[in-house]
Parts: structure tokens; C-alpha cells; sequence
């Protein structure tokens, strides 16, 4: 288990090492001085020259990632001119919002996802299963910063059952209840997606794998049909939809960006529209180098959990 | 299933299906969904390409007395914005806008990535390596957030937006165009292109273009809604279309500011993104199914637990009272599969009968319908698209086609077991033997987990498995085929049952464990006394094991007889020819496949004896009406007109 895991880890370096380098090479990209354009139309020449020496760009580009990659593995991402704060120390508390908003939503798109999907195929061509498609078709074509708009106007205006915006109560929140109650609609929002995708991959593999031969040797045993589905058929089938949920999850970080703005939900996602907005190129690079190391770390959960499942992976 | 006739009649259906393929248009329109998506599709584009010829506002000009007019007032059919727009005017300006952008996106992203998948594709190597190297990092990030860190290189904007969404579906095009490229350019008329001089350049436009481009199309038809949401998105987050400009993004990013009063400035456009989304993906799930029948999401039909049995079925009058000592009884079984409109006689009229104790080997080529009966004795022939229509299969007193589902369940591996031919196929590959054949032993005993532990190490000691203990906890896949089929075996013999089914048990294995495996059924069932129906190809295996034997051809036994009668003279011409298969030391190339000609098409069968067509002693009465089993010296009862007798030659008869 453990040398599973190593393994991966050690696979999960080079894809780190290239995020790192693309992430990196979005300052030299910048089209024109970069200093001049991270500062803006406030840039005195001092101001562009200090930030061109504290982003090394006088020297050549392996210099600098070395320079620079040296500094993110000790934490240092520069220093954010719009919050005029370590870029870290930003990017670490917007994420942990992210965090718990992109892992609810996956959470929940895991478990009605799998279900929705598992009742499709079994009830196929029934009622059940034409209403899921039909839900799953609305899920992906529907726009995600439309709907969380509607269902704010819906349950923050017309019934006040939920809060329209942030993520804990101005007086007397933050408790765990508060959270919670703050982040059932856009958690349900992020999620309708990733829902809908994981509802019809789940359908189409319970539907393979209930033609496999392992099945009718779980019926010629005499087991009962909800064994058969939910043990048998489920188990082989999770083999391979974790993989989906995996990228799914990529899915929910990048859509944060949408929910995270019309929710005002403090998180990474919002705090990167407004540092684009801003020209705080710094804060990006942190942001993004962050978000995208973790859904790496996302994915190689998925794998792991994967060859738990199905020791044929070893 | 192992069996070829579930794979046969489908093939059958293929070709029958061919001549009348209809226009891939046509297949669209067939497709409900898929029309809807079209037309809705066509005419928001159509209003939208109309918008400057339309009686509408000017979408920017303001009107601040007018402003958040609610929809239907005058003049202003969906309303005013918060600078008193109209709605209307700027909804289908917008579409306009974001149409563009979002096709634009694709094309651009269809382009590049298309042209990297080629490239990769054709040249292989260190290109292709490097290519995809660069194209899986890409993947590597979240979706939206590369697009993000696009737009934050470029500064926002709508083109900057347009190009940051092209990017990011570059690798899905890359990809998919890169997996049919491959195989490609290794095909014969790649090769002869290049033999004949032509460049890598030519020979990509001219030879490989144009069968990689349905991919394209899928791929396309997949992304496109997705381009224009994304864009969308990014105009919505301030981050594309920057007013005076607006698109479908950016008015959804007006509304939103006065979404607690006047939510209609909000819904309109959002409502709009959706719809043109929604019909294009509607759109493109059609175009998949056309372009690649194989995705098809009802393609793939769910078997239902049991099969299906037609409800006025009949049987034979039992004629003798030979059978009534019989463990299973079966008469005049017929199974079906229905595929689109034919049907196939898999099973056409099969009477078996087995006593308890013996032994009954059931053979015949893979096509005759011999694993169909074994699994429609306890309904696992799966429904659709198989249908029990008619016979009775009496097991001890009951009719198993009419017992309840829970006495079929009790039944299945209990007093009737089943042993299939490929164990890595038929055990479950997720779940380690040990705990498969402890949940067949619970399945029908009240045992707690230690003592169905202690149960499962005793079978597996009756099957002779070397170190239970450890093996037990292995998965079928590190285990040789033969212990795995040893599992099976143990599996079958959990619950003590009165009648083993036995398909085609070692046809997966190698000979010496096929003999061993042999020799341990047999074994095992002279022990404790329990029935087989051994289901096999191989006259070998018969003579080894069988008490009996029942030749199947066509859905219908031949012949039937004691082994050794029938091994010795047979009467039916094809079991003749089947036992001249068996292969003889040193002649390893006497196959079965050497009978020349095939099985009629069991959906189309001949009148008269099916086996006509093949039939080195067919005559003109053996074409015409129905032949019946008829007694042969006694012993031997065969379905033929013109039977062989002790010392006939094959050839040259009648
Ligand atoms: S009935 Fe005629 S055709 Fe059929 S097996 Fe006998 S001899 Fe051959």
C-alpha cells in the first residue's frame, strides 16, 4: 500500500516539475515589460526597476526558474503589490475556503452521481431512467454561474432559506453549522456538472460490466439481484469510474472560479478573477501553481483508490 | 458468454442490417433529441445572424427614464437593463457576439489540435513524445484555470478570451486525432503512399485527412458547447467582453448586479447561453451515435436477472415413462434471441434427461445451441435479447420456468450448480476466491463467518488445492487457470448439489490440466453421487467422462446413447465426423473446425435436416418435413433418415 503510494508520488514529480515550468514561464509570456504591466499606469520608473530586480528578469530564464523554484519550495511566491502581502500567505487562506467548497461539491456529485447512475441502469428505458438522462442532460449544458444566480434569487431572496453570499455570518459565525448552512447552494451549484457527468459514466459502465460473465456466475450462485447489483456490479464498475471522478475534480476546482465570484465565496477562485483584474500577475502564479498541484494530488488519490479496488493494477 | 451463438446471431444481424443503411442525415433526423437540438439551433442562429434586418432598438442606446421596464411593457418585449437597453435588441446582438466568439474558439481549437494530433501522430518518435508530453501537462491542469492563466498572461479582453478557451481544448482534439493517427499510419495504403513518393505531407492531407475527420466532428461536436460556455464564462467574470462591447457573458454579469430586483435582466441571456448549450449538445450526442454506432448509449442493453418466458408456452406429452426417476427432465426447450426483427432458434425443441448419479455429456460445434440450453435450465440466459418460448424443464418435481424468482434463487447453486468454462472471466476479478466461495455457501446456509471459512478450506482441501489457507486470499488473477478452475469446481460443490452444469469446464485449460481437472469432477461426482451435464465440443473429453452423450447440431439433439455405443457406432453422419475430430496422438492437426461447411444460420434454418447442406449421405427426401428422433438398434435414438450402421463408411453412402 505505502509503495503504492511512494510510487505514484515519485511518478506525480515530473508532471509537478512541468506544471511548475508553464506556471513559471507566465511572467516571461507577458507580452511587453512585465514589470510595467504588473504595476500598471501607477509605475514610476523606480517602482519597474526594483520589480524587475526582485523578479530577476535581468538574467537568462533558467536563472530565473531556478531563482524562483527555489523560493515557491520554500514557500516564497513573491510578494502581491494589489494586497501589498506574501503572495503565500494569500493563496494559503483562499484555498482552504476552496478546499471546502470544491470537496463538498465532489462529495455530493460522488454520491448522487454514482446512485443516479446506478438507478439508470437498472431501471433502464424505465421512468427513473429518462428522467436522470434528462437531468443529466440539463447538468452539463447548463451554465453554472446561471444557475447559482437563480438559486440565489430562489432561496436567498424569495424564501430565505439560504445565505446569498459569503461564507460565514457577519456576527457570530464561522461555526461549523454556519459553514454549512452558508455552503449548501453553491456546493449544489459547483456540483450539478460534475453530477451529471458522473451519473451517465456510471450507467454506461454498470451497464457493460452487468454483461460480463462474473455476473451470471453471481446469479448461477444463487445471490440475491441487490447483491448482484450493488456488490458485484457496483464494485466492477467504480474500477472504472474513480479515474472520472478524479478528473471531475478538476472540473469542480476550475469551476470554483464561477461560484466562488457569484457566491462571493472567499476563495481562491474569486481571489484570482479579481488579481487578474488587477494585474497581480504574482498572485495568479501562486494561485494557479497551487490549485493545480493539488489537483494533481487529487488525481493521484483517484489512483491510488483505484488499485485498492482492483488488485489486478498492482 | 463464452458461446459464439450470442455472437453469431448479432453478426447475422449486422449483415442484415447493411443494405438498408439509411443516410447519416437521415439517422439524425430519426433521433428525437437530436432534431430538437437543430432546430432550436438553427433558428437562434438564424435570429441572430438576422439581428441587423430585424425592427430592433439599438442595443446601446440607453434610456434612463426607461430603465429595469419589466417584459411585455411597451415597446420593449423582454424588458430594459439598468441603463433602460433593450433586452430583446441586446440578447440577440449578444448571441451574435458569443456565437462567434465560442465558434471562432472551436475552430481555432480544432485547427491546432487536429494539426498536433497529426503531426504526433504521423511522425511517432521523439516528436510524438514530446508533443504529448506537452499535451498531458496541459491536461494536467484544471480546465478553467489554464484558461485563467491565459487570459492573466494576454490582460482580459474578449479575443484574449476567445484564445484562452481555443488553448485549452487544443488537447482533446491533440488526443483523440493522435489515437486514430497512430493506427493509420501504419495501415497498407500508408504504406503504398509512401512507396509511391509521395511526402508526409501529402500523404497526411490526402490519405489520412479524411479518416481521422469524424473524429474531428465528434470531438468537435463534443466541445463546442463547451466553448461557448466557457467564454461565456470568462465574459461573465469581467475578464472577456468589456462594455461598450457585450456578449451573452457579459449582460449575465450586468444582471447579476440587479438580480434581487429585477432577476429577468439576469434570466434572459442566461436562459439564451443555455438553450444554444443545450441544442448543441442535443445535437452532438446525435451526431456520436451516427458516427460511432459503438458509443450508442442505448446499445447496450441491461439482462434482466432472469430469463424472460413467453407465458403461453408448450410442451411435448411425455411418450414414454422412461424419465420419471430423473433428476432433471427437460422437454422440447426452446430458447430464442431476438435481434431487431429476426429471430433466432438457438434452442429448438431439446429434450434431455439426466438420473441422479450420472453422468450426460452434451456436444456439439460452438454455435449449436448446446451452452444456450445449459443456461436456460435456470433462466441465465440473458433477457433481452433472449426468450425462453417454449418446453418445460422439470428438476426433480418442479417446472424451473415456472417456480417464484426466490425458488429459483434457493435453487441456483444450491441443488443446481454451474461450473463455466473461462474461471478468469466467469469469478469476480475485484474479490479474493476465498470470500467468492464462502458468499456462495452463505448464500443458502445460516453460517457465520468463521465457520464459512472453515467450510471453504474444506472444499478447497476436496478439490485439492495445495495451501488453502494462503490461497484463499488471492485474487483469480494470481492464480494458474487451472486452480482457478478448481475454484469454480469448489464453488459449484458449496452447497451440495444434486445436479452440476458444467460448461465446457476445461476447454480454457492446458491438456495436462485438463485431464486433471477431468479426473477430479469425475472424481468428485462418483463420490457424492451427483449429476452432471457436461457440456463439451470434444469427443475426447465425452468418452472420458460421460455416461451418456446427446449430440446437439442446429438447436437440436441428433443423437443420444451410451458413450461407448455411440462412440462406436454411431448412426447420425455429424457425430461421425465429430469423433473422427477427436484428435489422435500425433496427428495434432485434426481439429473439430475440419468438418467442412458451417452450421445453417439458426435464424434461417433449412427445412428438412439442417445438417443436409454438410451431409455426405444426404438425400432428396432429407430436404423436405420435419425428421424425428428414431430408435436405433435399441440403444441409440438419432434424428437422421438414411443412419449409418456398424462398419459404414461416411462417404459414398445412400
Ligand atoms: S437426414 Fe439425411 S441429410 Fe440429415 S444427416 Fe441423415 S442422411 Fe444426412
Amino acid at each position: 500500500m505505502t509503495t503504492i503510494i511512494l510510487k505514484r508520488l515519485l511518478a506525480a514529480i515530473p508532471v509537478l516539475f512541468g506544471l511548475s515550468i508553464i506556471v513559471f514561464l507566465m511572467i516571461a509570456l507577458i507580452p511587453g515589460d512585465p514589470a510595467t504591466a504588473i504595476l500598471g499606469s501607477f509605475a514610476t520608473p523606480e517602482n519597474v526597476a526594483a520589480l524587475n530586480a526582485d523578479l530577476g528578469l535581468d538574467k537568462s530564464l533558467p536563472q530565473q526558474y531556478l531563482a524562483w523554484i527555489s523560493g515557491v519550495l520554500q514557500g516564497d511566491f513573491g510578494r502581491s503589490y494589489a494586497l501589498n502581502r506574501p503572495v503565500i500567505d494569500e493563496v494559503l487562506e483562499r484555498f482552504q475556503a476552496t478546499l471546502i467548497l470544491a470537496g463538498a461539491s465532489l462529495l455530493l456529485a460522488s454520491i448522487f452521481g454514482l446512485l443516479a447512475g446506478i438507478v439508470s441502469a437498472v431501471r433502464q428505458f424505465g421512468f427513473a431512467d429518462k428522467a436522470i438522462t434528462l437531468f443529466v442532460l440539463i447538468g452539463i449544458s447548463v451554465p453554472s454561474f446561471w444557475l447559482g444566480l437563480i438559486l440565489i434569487f430562489f432561496f436567498a431572496v424569495k424564501i430565505r432559506l439560504f445565505p446569498a453570499s459569503g461564507m460565514e455570518a457577519v456576527y457570530g459565525g464561522g461555526g461549523f453549522l454556519d459553514i454549512l448552512h452558508h455552503l449548501v447552494l453553491p456546493a449544489v451549484t459547483l456540483a450539478v456538472v460534475a453530477t451529471g457527468v458522473i451519473a451517465r459514466l456510471t450507467r454506461t459502465a454498470m451497464l457493460e460490466v452487468l454483461r460480463q460473465d462474473f455476473i451470471r456466475t453471481a446469479r448461477a450462485k444463487g445471490l440475491s439481484e441487490r447483491r448482484v447489483i450493488y456488490v458485484h456490479a457496483f464494485k466492477a464498475a467504480l474500477v472504472s469510474v474513480i479515474p472520472v471522478i478524479g478528473i471531475q475534480a478538476g472540473f469542480v476546482l476550475g469551476g470554483a472560479v464561477y461560484i466562488e465570484t457569484v457566491f462571493q465565496w472567499p476563495g481562491i477562485g474569486a481571489m484570482l478573477v479579481n488579481a487578474i483584474s488587477q494585474r497581480d500577475i504574482l498572485l495568479v502564479q501562486g494561485g494557479v501553481l497551487v490549485v493545480a498541484a493539488s489537483y494533481v494530488l487529487f488525481n493521484l488519490a483517484a489512483d491510488v483508490l483505484q488499485v485498492v479496488i482492483d488488485p489486478r493494477l498492482k | 458468454m463464452s458461446e459464439t451463438a450470442i455472437a453469431s446471431p448479432s453478426e447475422a444481424q449486422k449483415s442484415k442490417a447493411r443494405p438498408r443503411r439509411p443516410s447519416a442525415f437521415a439517422l439524425l433526423l430519426n433521433n428525437r433529441l437530436a432534431a430538437f437540438g437543430l432546430v432550436v439551433l438553427v433558428l437562434v442562429v438564424a435570429s441572430a445572424l438576422l439581428a441587423p434586418l430585424l425592427p430592433l432598438a439599438d442595443p446601446n442606446a440607453t434610456d434612463p427614464a426607461n430603465r429595469l421596464a419589466p417584459p411585455l411593457s411597451d415597446g420593449h418585449l423582454l424588458g430594459t437593463d439598468a441603463l433602460g437597453r433593450d433586452m430583446l435588441s441586446r440578447l440577440l446582438w449578444g448571441t451574435r457576439v458569443s456565437l462567434a466568439v465560442g465558434l471562432s474558439a472551436s475552430v481555432i481549437a480544432a485547427f491546432a489540435g487536429s494539426l498536433i494530433g497529426l503531426i504526433a501522430g504521423y511522425a511517432g518518435g521523439r516528436t510524438d513524445q514530446l508533443l504529448m508530453r506537452f499535451i498531458d501537462l496541459m491536461m494536467a491542469f484544471p480546465y478553467i484555470l489554464l484558461a485563467l492563466a491565459i487570459v492573466a498572461v494576454l490582460g482580459p479582453g474578449l479575443i484574449n478570451a476567445l484564445y484562452a478557451i481555443a488553448i485549452v481544448n487544443v488537447p482533446f482534439f491533440a488526443r483523440n486525432i493522435r489515437g486514430i493517427t497512430v493506427g493509420l499510419a501504419r495501415r497498407e495504403f500508408v504504406d503504398a503512399a509512401r512507396l509511391s513518393g509521395k511526402g508526409p505531407v501529402r500523404i497526411v492531407a490526402s490519405e489520412i485527412l479524411p479518416n481521422v475527420l469524424p473524429t474531428i466532428v465528434i470531438t468537435l461536436s463534443t466541445t463546442v458547447g463547451w466553448m461557448i460556455l466557457e467564454t461565456a464564462g470568462l465574459s461573465f467574470l469581467g475578464l472577456g467582453a468589456q462594455p461598450p462591447q457585450a456578449d451573452l457573458g457579459s449582460m449575465l454579469g450586468e444582471g447579476r448586479k440587479v438580480l434581487f430586483t429585477s432577476p429577468f435582466v439576469s434570466l434572459v441571456p442566461g436562459l439564451m447561453i443555455f438553450l444554444v448549450v443545450l441544442s448543441i449538445n442535443l445535437l452532438g450526442d446525435g451526431i456520436r451515435d451516427v458516427l460511432d454506432p459503438r458509443l450508442k448509449a442505448g446499445a447496450l442493453a441491461k439482462p434482466s436477472a432472469r430469463t424472460a418466458v413467453e407465458k403461453n408456452r408448450r410442451w411435448p406429452e411425455t411418450k414414454k415413462d422412461e424419465t420419471s426417476d430423473a433428476v432433471l427432465d427437460v422437454k422440447g426447450l426452446e430458447t430464442q434471441f431476438r435481434i431487431g426483427r429476426s429471430i433466432h432458434r438457438a434452442v429448438g425443441g431439446v429434450d434431455l434427461s439426466i438420473r441422479p448419479g450420472e453422468c450426460l455429456g452434451l456436444i456439439g460445434e460452438s454455435g449449436s445451441g448446446k451452452s444456450v440450453t445449459a443456461m436456460s435450465l435456470t433462466g441465465l440466459v440473458p433477457s433481452p435479447p433472449g426468450r425462453i418460448t417454449g418446453g418445460k424443464v422439470l428438476f426433480e418435481t418442479d417446472d424451473l420456468l415456472a417456480v417464484s424468482d426466490k425458488e429459483l434463487r434457493a435453487l441456483r447453486g444450491g441443488a443446481v450448480s454451474y461450473v463455466f468454462q473461462d474461471p478468469l472471466a466467469t469469478l469476480h476479478p475485484l474479490f479474493p476466491v476465498g470470500d467468492q466461495i464462502a458468499e456462495a455457501i452463505r448464500a443458502h446456509q445460516p453460517l457465520d463467518r468463521s465457520e464459512a471459512r472453515a467450510k471453504v478450506l474444506d472444499l478447497m482441501r476436496q478439490v485439492r488445492i495445495p495451501n488453502p489457507e494462503a490461497r484463499m486470499e488471492a485474487y483469480p488473477h494470481e492464480l494458474s487457470g487451472g486452480l482457478r478452475q478448481r475454484i469454480s469446481i469448489a464453488m459449484a460443490l458449496a452447497n451440495d448439489p444434486k445436479l452440476i452444469i458444467a460448461d465446457e469446464p476445461t476447454t480454457a485449460l492446458d491438456v495436462t490440466v485438463q485431464a486433471q481437472v477431468l479426473k477430479l469432477l469425475d472424481g468428485l461426482r462418483r463420490e457424492r453421487g451427483t449429476a452432471v451435464l457436461f457440456i463439451t465440443h470434444d469427443f475426447g473429453v465425452v468418452s472420458e467422462i460421460a455416461d451418456r452423450v446427446a449430440v446437439m447440431y442446429a438447436g437440436r439433439i441428433v443423437e443420444t446413447g451410451p458413450t461407448a455405443e455411440v462412440m462406436a457406432n454411431p448412426a447420425h453422419p455429424y457425430t461421425r465426423m465429430l469423433i473422427d475430430c477427436v484428435p489422435v496422438m500425433g496427428e495434432p492437426e485434426r481439429r473439430l473446425d475440419a468438418i467442412p461447411g458451417r452450421p445453417p444460420p439458426v435464424d434461417d434454418l433449412p427445412d428438412g435436416c439442417a445438417f443436409a447442406d454438410r451431409c455426405p449421405r444426404a438425400a432428396a427426401d432429407c430436404r423436405s418435413g420435419d425428421i424425428a428422433m428414431r430408435d436405433i438398434r435399441g440403444r441409440i435414438e438419432a434424428r437422421c433418415l438414411h443412419p449409418l450402421s456398424p462398419g459404414d463408411a461416411l462417404r459414398g453412402a445412400a
